[in-house]
């Protein structure tokens, strides 16, 4: 058994878990918090993405001790209150989700693509970006244009520019 | 159309649960005391099973129990079953070979369920898994359909000689052959429609808790049709009566055809619950899903089009031979009959079609319908053969169609089917329009010049959605009827929940539905709540496949907002002393026409509660039932434009472009029905271009995990110019058509007749990988 302890959507948490219990298990099974999605076991899909210390990382792929002394935030701790983050709101305007499972991933994963562009993106970068992470239901067309529509807004308005539709 | 009613553009109201990470699939459900299951599976495509040795596994940590498909048969759990009932043409009924929920003496394809483990945590399960001890016999094999049949081949049922589950046909033989006989020009062509995997994001998973004090199951299942997996569980694999099994279908996270089935992973977890006096969740890993959810596709047919000097189609003969893998899956033997083989007249007026379909057991997964089922397989074999017929006749290939579209509605094929409305002329314009198509020679010539291949193609697809009336299928041999419930309740206060047989699993019901009753009465959909999903709380309804929620689902829901609204006015007339025959519903108020007097919604639907003023004789409250059986299928339609450009040194094509014009008749949600067009498409461009289920010779599925079969990505797939040109449905009350697969149906042809365009060849197998094309091209230089 391992002792993890890290920051979780602000919060400190602790835990004794089996040393090989993933990132992914600890947040869904022991945290509770089931945003995050599991949809293989190959680190294809990209549904478990979440921020560890700031940076969008399958948490599929890493072990729940690795992850000790970091600040993790899952799609339940993206934005606070009633407010949508901009990129939430923008999945939702353009319609960019239809079952939803991959969504909590892609919305964690486009945020820190957009974070780590702050010059803009265009289509051809957004669906290169993407590799990591697949949909079946939209075909992308509705993801691509939700996430260049919430990088424009977070460059016009700062974060919180964007609010729910 | 008001900002939220029908035809608005309106922003998904279960998108806010999605987007924050609220949604609740049958994964995220946690049961006190809750278990886990992990399935052993059959690592053979075929084997005697001589002993299983559970002794080991019983004995680790956290382990609760391990059991067998002996255990589960002298519980008298049921073997399951194939729904449709297809006759062969001699008379006999479809073999069907015994499906036991825990294979017993045999296994039949690799990833054949044989014994299930349960313990406290999944990973104690899977060590547990490990320890079990199957000793089997291994048997010879046969993965491809033809070789199924070929004589000597191994025998998977005893049920089944040779392997033929039946060898069904339709149409005129003497007709069809009449007709190639005496053409001007006949195209004959080999069609091979390639076997996918379905691969909804969210794998299957089922989670079964008896209760011993109520002699009650709940089993939470990724369904597309809850109530019809507690009626095959009641009624065919024993697992409980209906009033003490309680079927919950939450989000559900895509389904496309794979989670209609009942499989024998919930048959167990309910058994294995009572069995325990533990509830007992499984969730399948993706290669678990890869390796036991039903497959697509999969059919090899011959086909002969006969022409006449004019270049009008006389004739078509079609022979199919159809995989159905190891098992015959609920719905199976519908797909490459029914499904299939009635819209092989396409949009053309054919005087003469024959079609002979052999449907195959291998060792391989069950296959069963998959977005399109059976739709794809003909549309792709129809626009193919058009293609390579205009090619060798020297004619265009939208001229070739266009002259053989048919234009008088109704018209009755050959086939069964009777189409209702249909302007597929416009459809083609439309696309041709979009795409530019008349200025393609200088964007093929410019591409030559960088020295790469530009190739276009199209496709004029057909389907039928709604499959009925149920009188219909029932003499077809369909086990179930084919219509759908829906109960309108308006509270007290006004507000409405629609409870409804269909349901969602990425379609966007609670809005689309919740649209309809704002344009009937006027209330913001916020005030109308969408209810699904679950049998305790939504009466007997027949769920979601097929594009039927539209056409079907929500016709329903009409007519029970009919009745409600005859009610509402009656009370109305009364609290406002008005002839009802005058009373309007406008913006939710109730207004006497012509006049100021009204009743706002909410005080009518109070006044139908409190029952203290009713007119004499009514019944206190406001809910209504209604059933729906339509009349006729429905049929969406289209054409299709892909433009490609392809580099001969790398293989690698890349869609330029691809257009849509579909008609699907009135539409609710455009918006939503955008969206189904794009997910469509992209899945018939990733069967067109990259996905295959492989099986080597000995039955191990190679492309079983997303490291080996190719999901399309994002930057596989163009952005897509969708359109629609609608002639209403005249066989429902909302003229809506449905949309759900038309974007997988119409896509596989239009892309590979773009790369066999590029490439100056008849034809080129899918998927079109870069490997492939690459090939094809430099075979084609030397």
């Amino acid at each position: 058994m391992s002792n993890v302890s890290l920051v979780l959507n602000g919060r400190s948490v602790s835990a004794e878990v089996e040393d090989r219990t993933l990132l992914v298990h600890f947040i869904r099974e022991n945290q509770g918090l089931t945003g995050t999605h599991v949809g293989c076991d190959t680190s294809q899909c990209g549904a478990c993405v979440v921020h560890v210390d700031g940076k969008a990382v399958k948490s599929c792929s890493m072990l729940a001790v690795q992850a000790s002394g970091s600040e993790v935030v899952t799609i339940e701790g993206l934005s606070d209150g009633a407010d949508l983050h901009p990129v939430q709101a923008a999945f939702r305007e353009h319609h960019g989700l239809q079952c939803g499972f991959c969504t909590p991933g892609m919305i964690m994963a486009a945020t820190d693509m957009i974070r780590r562009h702050p010059e803009g993106l265009d289509e051809k970068t957004v669906r290169a970006e993407l590799e990591g992470n697949i949909c079946r239901c939209t075909g992308y067309h509705n993801i691509v244009k939700a996430i260049l529509a919430a990088s424009e807004a977070m460059a016009k308005g700062g974060k919180g520019a964007a609010k729910a539709a | 159309m008001g900002i939220e009613g029908i035809g608005a553009r309106v922003a998904r109201k279960e998108d806010k649960r999605f987007i924050t990470g609220s949604g609740r699939y049958v994964d995220d459900m946690v049961v006190p005391g809750m278990k886990h299951a992990v399935f052993v599976r059959s690592p053979h495509a075929h084997a005697e099973i001589l002993s299983i040795d559970v002794s080991a596994a019983k004995k680790m940590p956290g382990v609760i129990d391990v059991l067998t498909g002996k255990q589960l048969k002298a519980d008298g759990i049921g073997n399951l079953i194939c729904g449709w009932m297809i006759h062969s043409k001699d008379g006999t009924p479809m073999k069907m070979g015994a499906w036991s929920p825990l294979a017993v003496d045999k296994v039949r394809y690799v990833g054949d369920a044989v014994v299930v483990v349960v313990a406290d945590t999944k990973g104690q399960a899977r060590d547990a898994a490990e320890a079990v001890s199957v000793e089997y016999r291994e048997l010879p094999s046969v993965i491809q359909a033809v070789d199924a049949l070929k004589a000597g081949a191994p025998q998977i049922h005893a049920e089944a000689d040779n392997n033929l589950i039946f060898d069904w046909e339709i149409g005129d033989a003497k007709a069809a052959d009449e007709a190639v006989k005496a053409a001007a020009h006949v195209t004959k062509i080999r069609i091979v429609n390639n076997r996918l995997v379905p691969n909804a994001m969210e794998p299957r998973a089922a989670l079964g808790h008896y209760d011993r004090g109520d002699d009650h199951t709940t089993c939470w299942t990724t369904s597309q049709n809850p109530h019809v997996a507690r009626l095959v569980m009641s009624a065919f694999y024993n697992v409980a009566p209906e009033n003490k099994l309680r079927v919950i279908a939450p989000d559900v996270g895509g389904g496309f055809g794979s989670k209609i089935y009942i499989y024998p992973e919930e048959v167990v977890c309910c058994w294995a619950s009572k069995k325990t006096g533990v509830p007992v969740k499984w969730v399948a890993d993706r290669t678990e899903s890869f390796l036991s959810d039903a497959h697509g596709r999969d059919h090899v047919s011959e086909v002969e089009m006969a022409f006449d000097k004019d270049n009008r189609i006389i004739g078509l003969k079609v022979d199919t031979i159809a995989n159905l893998g190891a098992y015959m899956s609920l719905f199976s033997s519908c797909v490459p009959t029914y499904l299939y083989a009635t819209l092989l007249s396409g949009q053309y007026n054919i005087p003469a079609i024959h079609a002979n379909v052999r449907t195959v057991y291998t060792n391989t997964a069950p296959v069963d319908a998959y977005r399109g089922a059976g739709r794809p397989e003909a549309t792709y074999l129809l626009e193919r053969t058009m293609e390579v017929a205009a090619r060798e006749l020297g004619v265009s290939p939208a001229e070739l169609r266009r002259k053989n579209f048919i234009t008088q509605f109704p018209h009755q094929t050959p086939v069964i089917m009777n189409y209702d409305a249909g302007d597929y002329a416009a459809s083609l314009d439309a696309a041709m329009k979009a795409a530019d198509y008349a200025g393609f020679p200088a964007r093929r010539d410019s591409a030559g010049a960088k020295g790469m291949l530009r190739g276009i193609g199209m496709s004029c697809y057909i389907e039928a959605c709604g499959i009925a009336p149920s009188a219909a299928v029932g003499s077809l041999g369909a086990g179930v009827g084919l219509w759908e419930s829906a109960e309108v309740r308006v509270n007290a206060v006004g507000t409405i929940e629609v409870l409804t047989g269909s349901h969602s699993h990425g379609q966007g019901h609670e809005t689309t539905f919740a649209q309809l009753v704002n344009s009937r009465f006027g209330l913001p959909i916020d005030q109308v709540s969408i209810v699904h999903g679950d049998t305790d709380k939504v009466q007997m309804g027949m769920g979601t496949y097929g594009s039927r929620s539209g056409a079907v689902g929500m016709s329903a829901i009409v007519k029970a907002l009919d009745k409600v609204e005859a009610k509402a006015k009656k009370i109305a007339a009364h609290l406002l002393e008005a002839d009802e025959g005058d009373i309007v519903i406008e913006d939710g108020t109730l207004k006497v026409a012509g006049t100021d007097k009204n009743v706002p919604w909410f005080q009518m639907a109070l006044a139908a509660y409190t029952a203290h003023n009713l007119p004499s004789g009514m019944e206190p409250g406001l809910k209504e039932t209604a059933f729906y059986d339509p009349s006729n299928f429905t049929f969406p339609a289209g054409c299709y434009i892909c433009e490609v450009e392809i580099d001969p040194d790398t293989g690698i094509t890349e869609i330029v472009q691809f257009v849509a014009a579909d008609d699907f008749g009135n539409i609710i949600n455009p918006m939503i029905v955008e969206g189904q067009v794009h997910g469509g498409i992209a899945q018939g461009i990733g069967q067109a271009l990259l996905e295959g289920a492989v099986y080597d010779d000995t039955g191990q599925l190679l492309t079983a995990s997303y490291m080996d079969y190719t999901m399309p990505r994002a930057s596989d797939l163009p952005s897509f110019q969708v359109s629609t040109s609608n002639t209403p449905c005249p066989g429902n009350p909302l003229g809506m058509k449905g949309c759900g697969e038309a974007g997988a149906i119409g896509s596989p042809p239009a892309v590979i007749n773009a790369i066999t365009d590029a490439l100056g060849l008849r034809d080129i197998a899918m998927p079109a990988s870069p490997q492939t094309v690459w090939k094809a091209a430099n075979s084609a230089k030397h």
